[in-house]
């Protein structure tokens, strides 16, 4: 028996060893250099498809018809261009990134918190935008930003923008609230049937919330945070946390937690109330709070390593046509990016419901951003990395 | 001529044996131990800040931060606690069902409650956690009878994780009262032991080991589990969730690594503890 340890644990040592070896061989530089984004060359011109399309897509983004068969836009694609679509649906950003550095799939619709980790780590190409004919008609506030560009090359086209909504039971929650407040000082009144993102980009809507209700902490931007202030929006998260029955990510499990009463209030999406109210199984109201929200600003981005760009490149111009754009944006409560999808929309309001060619509205949204170092807002270095979001979130949780 | 024959023999029998060993050895070493090195080796990497990409340089910081960080010493204790909780419930629920159905029941109630036990592995394990959920949700069917649900949290959990490895604990344990000779019990309560004395002296003895290789699934496996919590543990977090977090939120594979090297010196822990009782002598 003890030889037979003693064997193992040289067997052990040597393949640890040898792994060892192997990896200071490919050893990949130190993480003081600062990072350059992907310097690959984008698609010079358009060919053929290559019959399939593997997509990371957020829920509601690419409707094969499988969630409610009259909504269906991915099927109309495969017929028109012969790519057949295989959706892989994104739950967080983080999950997004994860899956893009598989390398095993052509596209992602990338939220402003992924996209700039997403360049700069090399995992998606630059866009020769002159292949994707709907873009010249896309809102110009959308192009070249810093969460899309780098260096005056476009990293993707964009796709749509929104804002993340208070969501409450009305059977349950009976005075409509118009505050955040109601999920954080109030959330003691409906304690155990809160709920919340569970992602550490979700401190930004605490941090937000201080910035309206403590203006003394000097919060400008809820992306970024001195260590101060970040402690603050963990303070208040912690409290938050007592009241908290379960957290999501997963937009299924929000809907089944809203639906059986588990949670009567807290932070949601559209599409997630878009599902409940087809359903007609229970009562739920949704506000755009009075401090504003965090949003999203969404960009479909063609992957460095795509088996299929040709595919990709088809379904970037697709997605951002008008009618498809109208049907998606319509879909997921969200501002279309293509400008002309406001004469399709099935209401004809909804461009003006959304504000979608409102450039001064658009940017009263804290749009999910990547917290670095170097403030995002460019307001000093003194500002508090992701990877210190993520463990804060960590304490949050406990 | 015959020393030659039988050396070729030799050979030839030695060729087969090589054949024969060689899968399972190169699948042990090549894939289990191989790919335990490499956790071990990457938890000493680290992560770029910004983008998430890891960093080839080695470092101990993962480690040290896994032994100091208060968060996932919390976690720890928490997951090591319901893993030893659900193994304590499996074994005092499986040790009367399994001395019943060995001893006791006729075969043919015996083959029934094999049924019984072994039918819910049919079954996937998303499915059975999700009933739990409906079972416990505050509009459940135990609500509606009992007029009671301990709702979603750490109780949810170490019940639906008993529910889920109870018959990795009931098979053995039968198995080892099934092994045990009539002649033996004949022969104690000929002596003038009670039937208690003879379970606790007779029986006890000749089981255990049937219990502990039980008692080794429904800890790991606990110990491993991350799915049943997330879907009835409320906002309870286990190690596993903690790992998956830093690989998939956080996108610090070192850390993970680093981090679940918890749970498998955590599990080395209880097999050595196991040897040390002598039940593994047997089995």
């Amino acid at each position: 028996m003890r030889t037979t340890t003693l064997r193992l644990g040289v067997t052990l040592t040597a393949c640890a060893a040898l792994v060892a070896a192997c990896s200071s061989s490919t050893n990949s530089g130190g993480g003081t250099t600062a990072p350059v984004p992907s310097q690959q060359e984008p698609l010079a011109s358009l060919g053929n498809g290559e019959g399939q399309l593997n997509l990371v897509s957020w829920p509601g983004y690419a409707e094969d018809g499988s969630n409610d068969p009259k909504v269906d836009w991915v099927h109309p694609f495969e017929q028109q261009t012969g790519c057949k679509v295989n959706i892989k649906i994104g739950n967080t950003s983080d999950e997004m990134v994860q899956l893009m550095r598989t390398g095993q799939y052509d596209g992602v619709s990338a939220s402003g918190d992924a996209t700039l980790r997403l360049i700069y780590a090399g995992d998606v190409a630059p866009v020769n935008t002159t292949l994707v004919p709907n873009y010249d008609t896309i809102s110009a506030f959308l192009k070249d930003q810093e969460w899309n560009s780098v260096d005056g090359k476009m990293f993707g086209i964009p796709h749509g923008w929104g804002a993340n909504l208070l969501m409450y039971n009305t059977d349950v929650v009976k005075d409509a609230p118009d505050s955040w407040g109601a999920v954080f000082p109030g959330a003691a009144e409906y304690k155990g049937k809160v709920t919340a993102y569970d992602s550490p980009i979700y401190i930004a809507d605490a941090a937000l919330y201080l910035s309206k209700t403590k203006p003394e902490l000097g919060i400008k931007n809820p992306y970024a945070l001195t260590s101060e202030q970040l402690d603050a929006a963990t303070e208040l998260l912690k409290v938050q946390h007592g009241n908290i029955g379960e957290y999501w990510s997963d937009y299924t499990k929000a809907v089944q937690a809203f639906e059986s009463g588990t949670s009567v209030i807290g932070t949601s999406w559209q599409v997630i109330a878009n599902m409940l109210t087809t359903d007609d199984k229970i009562k739920i109201a949704t506000v755009l709070p009075k401090e504003g929200s965090t949003g999203w600003s969404d960009t479909w981005m063609v992957s460095s390593k795509a088996a299929h760009p040709n595919c990709m490149y088809k379904w970037m111009d697709y997605i951002t046509s008008p009618t498809v754009n109208a049907q998606v944006a319509e879909y997921f409560g969200e501002a279309p990016a293509q400008t002309k999808a406001c004469e399709f929309t099935s209401d004809k309001n909804f461009c003006a419901t959304f504000h979608a060619t409102d450039a001064d509205y658009a940017k009263r949204i804290s749009y999910w951003t990547t917290p670095q170092k170097k403030c995002v807002d460019g307001s000093g270095d003194n500002c508090t990395a992701y990877s210190e979001w993520v463990d804060k979130w960590q304490q949050i949780k406990g | 001529m015959i020393t030659a024959g039988r050396s070729s023999h030799r050979f030839r029998s030695r060729l087969s044996l090589a054949f024969l060993l060689i899968p399972p050895l190169a699948w042990l070493i090549v894939v289990y131990l191989g790919s335990l090195a490499v956790l071990l080796v990457s938890a000493l990497w680290s992560t770029n800040s910004f983008t998430g990409a890891v960093v080839r340089t080695f470092t101990g910081d993962n480690i040290v931060r896994v032994l100091t960080d208060a968060v996932f010493r919390a976690a720890t204790l928490r997951t090591v606690g319901i893993a030893l909780a659900v193994t304590l419930i499996c074994i005092t629920l499986a040790v009367p069902l399994a001395l019943y159905m060995a001893k006791v029941a006729s075969p043919r109630v015996r083959l029934a409650l094999v049924v019984a036990v072994t039918t819910p592995l049919w079954a996937s394990y998303l499915v059975k956690a999700y009933a739990w959920r409906m079972l416990l949700s505050g509009q459940g069917p135990l609500a509606w009878v009992a007029g009671y649900t301990p709702g979603y949290g750490l109780v949810a959990t170490v019940l639906t994780l008993t529910y889920l490895w109870l018959p990795y604990m009931v098979i053995p344990v039968f198995a080892a009262f099934e092994r045990v000779p009539e002649d033996l019990i004949d022969a104690s309560s000929d002596l003038g032991a009670s039937g208690w004395t003879t379970l606790r002296t007779v029986m006890t003895p000749l089981v255990f080991p049937g219990i502990a290789a039980g008692s080794i699934f429904t800890f790991s496996l606990s110990m491993g589990d991350y799915i049943a919590v997330t879907i009835v543990g409320g906002k309870t977090q286990m190690l596993g969730n903690i790992i998956y977090g830093q690989l998939v939120t956080a996108n610090n594979q070192p850390l993970a690594a680093a981090l679940s090297l918890i749970p498998l010196f955590a599990i080395i822990g209880y097999l050595l503890a196991m040897r040390r009782t002598g039940a593994l002598e047997n089995v």
